[in-house]
């Protein structure tokens, strides 16, 4: 058990777009993981606001759901996205980080149901919401 | 019968292309990822151009899923901006000079976005082209197909609402 989260950790920390959006990995294990996102002006969608993309969060919340599906305790090795819907709710605050929480709610031998909140420094109104289906693969 | 003298086709191609990149230029998520435009009139095909950046996951290796998601985002949101700004590009009442000094029309919001996984993403460049399904004044639909080799098998799919600025000075 230990074992598998450790593997999901060092599997997420060696993704190379993870590095490159400079994901930190705050909490991992039994199918729920905490992933964030420090500010950065290279991620900024709307040059006007300072607001980040869609594409960043979408890409923060992609890791964060896989993570999740990883380190779920009847989850075998590794995983890939099947589908994957955001819902933006509001434009993240420029400056602050985003952090995500995502939880695999239900896996079977195959698929791998998965929902994620995303927040900045204002916990009270997400960001954005995902829901997810990933594949369960036996290896990495 | 007469119509006024069509415009030489370098002012026309000059007008749209710096336009375009104007649009681009502004937004350091697309330069961060590389993604570039192709334009065929009003036409537009998206190409990420591929990077180790890229990979989420080392061992197959295949891009992330989260940059396939954002480029078919990207497709989607300049593919939609472009065909809402172009009737005020072509009439000049956009001035892409000043759109390339940053003074720039609001951007349409996302709402929602789908992406649907149809094959692993293979290290090597992608190509995206968005059909708008809806613009309506408020809201508009728009689908997004990806693909690498082969144009009829696409790697992934998408499709998303946008939120139409509405601060635009249409009279």
């Amino acid at each position: 058990m230990a074992d598998k989260t450790k593997l999901a950790r060092q599997f997420i920390q060696a993704i190379p777009h993870a590095q490159e959006l400079g994901l930190v990995l705050d909490e991992i294990g039994d199918g729920v993981a905490r992933i964030s996102m420090p500010y950065d002006k290279k991620l900024v969608g709307d040059p006007q606001s300072g607001v980040i993309a869609g594409g960043a969060v979408s890409a923060l919340m992609d890791t964060c759901c896989g993570a999740a599906v990883m380190c779920h305790p009847d989850a075998p090795g590794g995983t890939a996205t099947i589908d994957l819907r955001i819902d933006y709710m509001r434009a993240a605050t420029p400056g602050q980080t985003i952090s995500t929480k995502a939880t695999c709610h239900h896996i079977t031998r195959n698929v791998a149901f998965v929902r994620a909140v995303a927040m900045d420094d204002d916990t009270d109104r997400p960001v954005a919401t995902a829901s997810g289906a990933f594949t369960v693969e036996n290896g990495f | 019968m007469s119509r006024p003298r069509p415009e030489p086709i370098q002012v026309v191609k000059q007008r749209r292309d710096a336009a375009l990149n104007a649009l681009l230029d502004s937004v350091p998520y697309i330069q961060f990822l590389n993604v570039t435009f192709d334009r065929r009139g009003d036409e537009l095909t998206a190409q990420l151009n591929f990077s180790e950046k890229h990979i989420g996951n080392p061992f197959l290796p295949a891009i992330h899923g989260g940059v396939t998601a954002a480029f078919l985002e990207i497709t989607a949101m300049i593919s939609l901006n472009w065909s809402h700004l172009w009737e005020r590009i072509e009439s000049g009442a956009l001035d892409p000079e000043d759109m390339a000094k940053g003074i720039l029309p609001r951007q349409p919001k996302t709402i929602d976005f789908t992406v649907d996984y149809l094959r692993s993403g293979l290290p090597r460049d992608a190509y995206a082209r968005a059909t708008i399904s809806r613009a309506g004044r408020r809201y508009a639909s728009v689908h997004v197909e990806a693909w690498q080799d082969h144009k009829d098998k696409l790697f992934a799919q998408g499709s998303g609402h946008f939120l139409m600025p509405q601060d635009d000075d249409k009279s």
